[in-house]
C-alpha cells in the first residue's frame, strides 16, 4: 500500500464508502461460510426444516461409511475431469492465439471470431452439444452414420459421456482463455522474437525459449481461472448435458457414482436435490472451501498476488 | 559455413514465407471452424422447420422468427430475458459503484488497520458462491425475525444454523443482493487508482473538491477502462450465472434464461422442439455478447492487460 499522507482526512466519509461492500461481503458471504460449517455438523431437512447436531457424521459418512466409495470416485471424477480441461483447454487455446496473432491479411476478423464465446455460458454450451450429439436428431450421428454406418450413443455411454462433457467445458472456456493470451502475445515485442531468427533459432526453439517463458504469468493466471471454471461454473453444463449420468462401468470399479458427477455437482444433488439433505451437503461444501483455499494458499505462495477469479 | 546460408536465403526464405503464410491461414480457419461452427450450426438450426430441424441438412430455412416466438412467448423466454436484464443490470452498476467507493476510501482515506479491510476483502476470493449455496440458502429463505428480541438473539448466536432469513426466494433481490460487492472490483479499482499520481489528488483538493466531487470529475473520468472492463465481467458473470438461481427461484415469473433453457429443452415426456430450443438459445447468447463487443477494447486495457502483471 503507498505510503505518505492521505488526501483526505474525514473518517466517517472513508467507512461511509466502505460500508456497503464490508456489510455485503460479511452478509453474504462470511456467515454463508460459517453457516456450511455449522450446517456440516447437523442433520439437516431442506424440505422439514428439522435439525439434529450429529457432529462430524457427515464428515463420517463420507470419508469411510457406506457413501465413502461413492464420494471417492466423484472426487477422483472432478480431478480428472479438471485436469483435463485444464491442460487441454490451455494447450489448444494457446495453439490457436499463437495463429491468430500471426501478421495475416484478415487477422482481425480471425481473432474475432475465436474470442466471441467469452460472452457464452456453460447452460448454453451445454444446450449446443446435447443437440449436437443427440444420438437420433444430432449433426454428428446423422454423419457418423451416413459415412461409417455407426451411431455412438453419446449419452448413455459413460466414457462418451464424459468425453463429451469435457469437450464441450473445454470448448466454452476456449474464446476466454485466447482473450488472455492475445493480450499477452501483444504485448511481447517483436525485436526479441525477430533477433533470435536472426540468430538461426527455428520457430520451435523461438517458442520455446522466448514466447513461452514471457507468457508464464498469463499461464499460471488461466491455470487457477480454468480450475475454479472446471470446479464450479460447468454446472450448468453439466446438468443440461447430462444431469451427472450415467453410471460408471462396475469393471473399472466406476460404478458408485455418474460418471460426470463432479463434486459441485454431488453436492447440489445432496442437498437440493429430491433428499434436500443440507448438513450432508454442508459437509461437501467445507471439504470444498477446503480445496479453494488449497489451490488460493499455492496461487499466492508461487504466483504473483494478480490472480482474481472471474466474477467473485 | 554461413557464407552460402546468407547469399540462398533472400529466395528461399520468401517462398518458404508464403507457403507459411498458407499455413496460417489454413489453420486459422480450421480453429475458427471448431470455435464458431458449433454456434453458425445452432443459428442455422433455429431457421428450420419442426421437419428439417431433425434432418441432416444444414440449409438455412425461413422459420427463425416462427422459433423465435415459440421460445419467447410459448416458453416464457420473454419472461426469463426480461429477468436475466434486470438482475445483470441492477448488479452490474451496484458492483461497480460499490467497488468505486471502496477503492476510492482505501487509496485516498486514512483507515485504521487498512491491511485487515483489505484483507477482509480480498479473503472473499476464496469463497465461490457456488460452495456456499447451503449456507446462503437458508439466510434467504428463511422468514424473517418477528420480534427485534428475536433479531439480537439471532445476532448474538452466528454459529448457531440460521433460525430466520430475509425471506427473499422468488424475488430479484435473492440473486441481485449477494452479488453488490466484489473482491475482484475493489482489487482492480484499487490498483488502479494506485496508478494515478497523487499529485492530482492533492490538486483537486487545493482546488477545493471534495471526495464526491473527485470521485465523479476525477477519478471516474479516469478510470472508464476498468469500469468498462469490471462492466464486461460482472454483466457476462451475472448473466450466466445457473446453479444458484437454479436453486432459490422456484416461480417461472422469476427465472433466470439459462434455468430457462433447461425448462425450454423440457422434461423428456414431450418431443424436444429443437428449432425453437436452438432459438432460445441464440436469444441467451446476444445480450452478453453484444455487451462484450462494445466493451472489449476497455476490457483488453482494463483488465486483459493487468492480469499479467
Amino acid at each position: 500500500m503507498r505510503e505518505g499522507t492521505p488526501v483526505f482526512k474525514s473518517r466517517t466519509t472513508a467507512w461511509l464508502l466502505l460500508l456497503p461492500t464490508l456489510v455485503i461481503l460479511l452478509i453474504f458471504l462470511y456467515y454463508p461460510a460459517i453457516q456450511s460449517f455449522v450446517l456440516s455438523l447437523y442433520r439437516s431437512n431442506l424440505i422439514l426444516g428439522t435439525r439434529r447436531y450429529i457432529g462430524l457424521g457427515n464428515f463420517r459418512l463420507l470419508f469411510t461409511g457406506l457413501l465413502a466409495p461413492m464420494y471417492r470416485q466423484v472426487v477422483v471424477q472432478s480431478l480428472v475431469f479438471s485436469a483435463a480441461v485444464v491442460f487441454f483447454g490451455i494447450a489448444i487455446s494457446l495453439a490457436f492465439s499463437m495463429l491468430a496473432n500471426q501478421k495475416v491479411t484478415g487477422s482481425r476478423v480471425y481473432r474475432l471470431l475465436l474470442i466471441w464465446p467469452f460472452a457464452m455460458s456453460p447452460a448454453i454450451a451445454g444446450t449446443i452439444f446435447s443437440f449436437l450429439f443427440n444420438p437420433e436428431a444430432g449433426e454428428i450421428n446423422h454423419v457418423l452414420s451416413n459415412v461409417f454406418g455407426i451411431a455412438p450413443r453419446w449419452l448413455d455411454n459413460p466414457i462418451l459421456a464424459f468425453g463429451l462433457v469435457v469437450c464441450a467445458a473445454i470448448w466454452k472456456e476456449l474464446g476466454y482463455n485466447i482473450v488472455f493470451y492475445l493480450a499477452a502475445l501483444q504485448n511481447i515485442p517483436g525485436e526479441l522474437t525477430e533477433a533470435a531468427a536472426i540468430d538461426g533459432a527455428n520457430a520451435w526453439q523461438r517458442f520455446r525459449s522466448i514466447t513461452l517463458p514471457l507468457l508464464s504469468p498469463i499461464t499460471f493466471f488461466l491455470v487457477f481461472t480454468n480450475l475454479a471454471y472446471a470446479f464450479f461454473e460447468v454446472f450448468g453444463l453439466i446438468d443440461i448435458l447430462t444431469k451427472g449420468g450415467p453410471v460408471g462401468p462396475a469393471a473399472l470399479h466406476l460404478d458408485n457414482a455418474g460418471l460426470t458427477t463432479t463434486m459441485i455437482y454431488r453436492l447440489y444433488e445432496d442437498g437440493f436435490g429430491g433428499a434436500g439433505n443440507l448438513g450432508f451437503a454442508g459437509a461437501q461444501g467445507v471439504i470444498l472451501l477446503f480445496i479453494v483455499g488449497v489451490i488460493t494458499l499455492l496461487q499466492f505462495r508461487y504466483g504473483n498476488r494478480n490472480v482474481h477469479y472471474g466474477g467473485g | 559455413m554461413a557464407a552460402p546460408t546468407i547469399a540462398t536465403a533472400p529466395a528461399g526464405r520468401r517462398v518458404n514465407r508464403r507457403r507459411m503464410r498458407w499455413l496460417v491461414h489454413v489453420g486459422l480457419i480450421l480453429a475458427c471452424l471448431l470455435v464458431t461452427g458449433p454456434i453458425l450450426f445452432t443459428l442455422v438450426k433455429a431457421t428450420q422447420t419442426t421437419v428439417q430441424v431433425m434432418s441432416p441438412s444444414v440449409i438455412p430455412g425461413a422459420e427463425l422468427w416462427h422459433n423465435i416466438k415459440g421460445a419467447w412467448a410459448g416458453s416464457d423466454f420473454g419472461i426469463y430475458t426480461r429477468n436475466s436484464l434486470i438482475i445483470a443490470l441492477a448488479v452490474t452498476f451496484g458492483k461497480t459503484l460499490f467497488s468505486l467507493m471502496a477503492g476510492m476510501a482505501l487509496v485516498y482515506f486514512r483507515i485504521p488497520f487498512k491491511p485487515i479491510v483489505f484483507g477482509f476483502i480480498l479473503l472473499t476470493l476464496m469463497m465461490p458462491t457456488q460452495v456456499l449455496i447451503v449456507g446462503l440458502f437458508d439466510l434467504v429463505s428463511k422468514h424473517p425475525p418477528p420480534t427485534w428480541a428475536a433479531l439480537f438473539s439471532w445476532i448474538g448466536h452466528p454459529l448457531a444454523p440460521t433460525p430466520y432469513g430475509f425471506n427473499w426466494s422468488d424475488s430479484y433481490w435473492a440473486i441481485i443482493v449477494p452479488f453488490l460487492a466484489s473482491a475482484t472490483g475493489v482489487f482492480l479499482f484499487h490498483q488502479h487508482f494506485m496508478s494515478i499520481p497523487l499529485s492530482l489528488a492533492d490538486a483537486a483538493k487545493i482546488d477545493g473538491a471534495g471526495p464526491v466531487r473527485f470521485l465523479m470529475s476525477i477519478l471516474v473520468p479516469m478510470s472508464t477502462n476498468t469500469i468498462g472492463a469490471l462492466a464486461v465481467i460482472q454483466f457476462v458473470y451475472v448473466w450466466n450465472q445457473y446453479l444458484w438461481p437454479l436453486v432459490i427461484i422456484r416461480r417461472v415469473n422469476r427465472q433466470v434464461v439459462q434455468v430457462g433453457l433447461n425448462t425450454l429443452i423440457g422434461t423428456g415426456v414431450q418431443d424436444i422442439q429443437w428449432g425453437v430450443v436452438m432459438a432460445g438459445a441464440i436469444l441467451a447468447l446476444i445480450p452478453p455478447l453484444i455487451v462484450f463487443m462494445l466493451l472489449q477494447e476497455q476490457f483488453m486495457r482494463g483488465f486483459a492487460l493487468s492480469a499479467e502483471k
